[in-house]
């Protein structure tokens, strides 16, 4: 990996190449966290809060690439995926996502708040005994973000919350690993260890851990507040010194 | 990050089958080729399996809709790629492998690393995303000069495609200038994979029978030690019945 400018985005591992001389003056804000811990909600209220500061906001889920979207939709509904084509499709989709939506978009100076990451690729693929260095390796395309704020909860807290929402999914449940034939069952076994998954991410990536127990309002305040005190960093590194010298230079010249 | 990771291309597979794959531009003619080798080898009795790129199930409405639409980025287009690879190596490579066949792959993962690499990703990155496939047994690289290829294809089909000229690369809004370009670099990359993983090239210039001679030969060195595997497991009966 070369060294970039301080104001450049960096890439995870190889990147892209051919979009190395991009501009790209937006900010990429993740947030990430598992299954029914609140991100959309809390997407919802930042993007409002954003606006309302005077921030161009452009959001990008998982998952909803045009390109892949129904493909996905029918390998699940078939359940003829494996570890490494379940990868490769999320991977697609998630470069899908990253040349038509987050880099156009960072490269206009929007803010982009991603509804998930690479990171949730890194935690399933994990959990599907996938190679972990190779997940890396697929996702050396990615761009790493500004700021990854992690919603962080526990398994007891969960349980009812996504029992009273829209309810245990085949996926979300991780029955595609046979953990048990009963779907409760499974759900709790795959879903704690998807959160000390996110959890040993979490320190490796130094996401800010935000604790998704408290109430909306207690959540969506924290995550503000970490926004804000990004954003004035960023203001401040942006009028840098040497770019200040650099100008200072060209106008004696 | 110039140092290139061990893969399992580095090393030979440990199946008792073997995978013999087919590699080169678009009009080298290695499809006719693999399908004059499968012949020869069906009627002396091997067991064999043939796959064929992209050409799984699993990608086919994406891959349709992003070449309609133009919609493929070269790292979407090569994960697509992937994808169809990785379900294809699972469902129709693995197990004839692990049976103790012999595949026969129209295109292996040298294509991603040569089309892909030529369209602007990173080899080091298209390798990694491959790194599950295994060494194929023989490849064989059939090289031919662009005009050549160019030749044969206009004479057959009369219209070049889209991806397949690299027009998404944007090299030249001509057609067959465009097609000149792509595969040109791209035949620059086999050249140097050809090195890399040592690939047989032929002379796809040659005529048809006289590859196909050389195709078998080096195929039959390749299957001795197979042939006698399979002596011993038919309690004595070659499959070889010259």
């Amino acid at each position: 990996m070369e060294d970039r400018p301080s104001r450049a985005k960096r890439w995870y591992g190889h990147g892209l190449p051919y979009l190395d001389d991009k501009l790209l003056p937006g900010h990429l804000i993740v947030i990430e966290g598992t299954d029914g811990v609140g991100r959309s909600t809390q997407i919802e209220l930042l993007r409002g809060w954003l606006e309302l500061e005077g921030y161009a906001v452009s959001n990008t889920g998982w998952t909803r690439s045009p390109l892949l979207s129904e493909t996905i939709a029918d390998a699940k509904a078939g359940h003829q995926l494996t570890p490494v084509t379940f990868s490769l499709l999320y991977a697609a989709d998630f470069a899908d996502r990253l040349e038509h939506e987050i880099i156009p978009a960072l490269q206009a100076g929007f803010i982009v708040i991603a509804d998930r990451y690479m990171y949730t690729a890194f935690a399933r693929n994990a959990l599907m005994g996938a190679d972990p260095e190779w997940t890396s390796e697929v996702f050396g395309m990615a761009l790493v973000p500004d700021l990854v704020l992690f919603l962080e909860i526990d398994l007891d807290t969960l349980v009812p919350r996504v029992v009273r929402g829209k309810g245990m999914d085949y996926w979300e449940s991780g029955m595609h690993l046979a953990l048990s034939s009963d779907i409760f069952d499974s759900f709790q076994r795959y879903q704690s260890r998807l959160i000390a998954e996110y959890n040993r991410l979490a320190g490796e990536f130094g996401f800010i851990s935000v604790d998704a127990r408290k109430s909306v309002d207690e959540i969506q305040a924290e995550l503000r507040a970490h926004v804000s005190e990004y954003l004035r960093r960023s203001a401040a590194t942006n009028n840098e010194p040497a770019e200040d010298a650099l100008l200072a230079a060209l106008r004696k010249v | 990050m110039s140092r290139r990771r061990r893969t399992l291309l580095s090393s030979p597979h440990p199946y008792p089958g073997r995978l013999i794959a087919v590699e080169g531009i678009d009009g080298s003619g290695k499809s006719t080729q693999l399908q004059l080798l499968e012949r020869w080898l069906r009627a002396r009795g091997y067991p064999v399996h043939f796959t064929e790129w992209n050409s799984s199930r699993l990608v086919r409405t994406s891959m349709r809709r992003g070449k309609r639409r133009n919609l493929l980025t070269p790292s979407t287009f090569s994960l697509l790629h992937a994808v169809d690879f990785a379900d294809r190596f699972i469902y129709q490579i693995l197990p004839p492998l692990r049976a103790g066949m012999v595949v026969l792959a129209d295109r292996y993962v040298y294509t991603a690393f040569a089309r892909d690499v030529a369209r602007g990703v990173h080899a080091d990155w298209v390798r990694g995303v491959y790194r599950f496939a295994p060494r194929p047994d023989l490849t064989f690289f059939f090289r031919v000069p662009i005009d050549v290829s160019l030749d044969r294809l206009l004479t057959g089909r009369a219209k070049l495609k889209y991806y397949e000229a690299g027009m998404d690369m944007e090299l030249s809004s001509d057609l067959l200038e465009s097609f000149r370009l792509f595969q040109g670099r791209v035949l620059e990359i086999y050249d140097e994979l050809a090195q890399e993983y040592g690939l047989r090239v032929i002379d796809a210039t040659q005529d048809i029978a006289g590859q196909q001679k050389t195709v078998r030969r080096m195929t039959g060195e390749v299957l001795r030690e197979y042939d006698r595997g399979r002596t011993r497991n038919n309690n004595g009966r070659s499959p070889i019945a010259s």
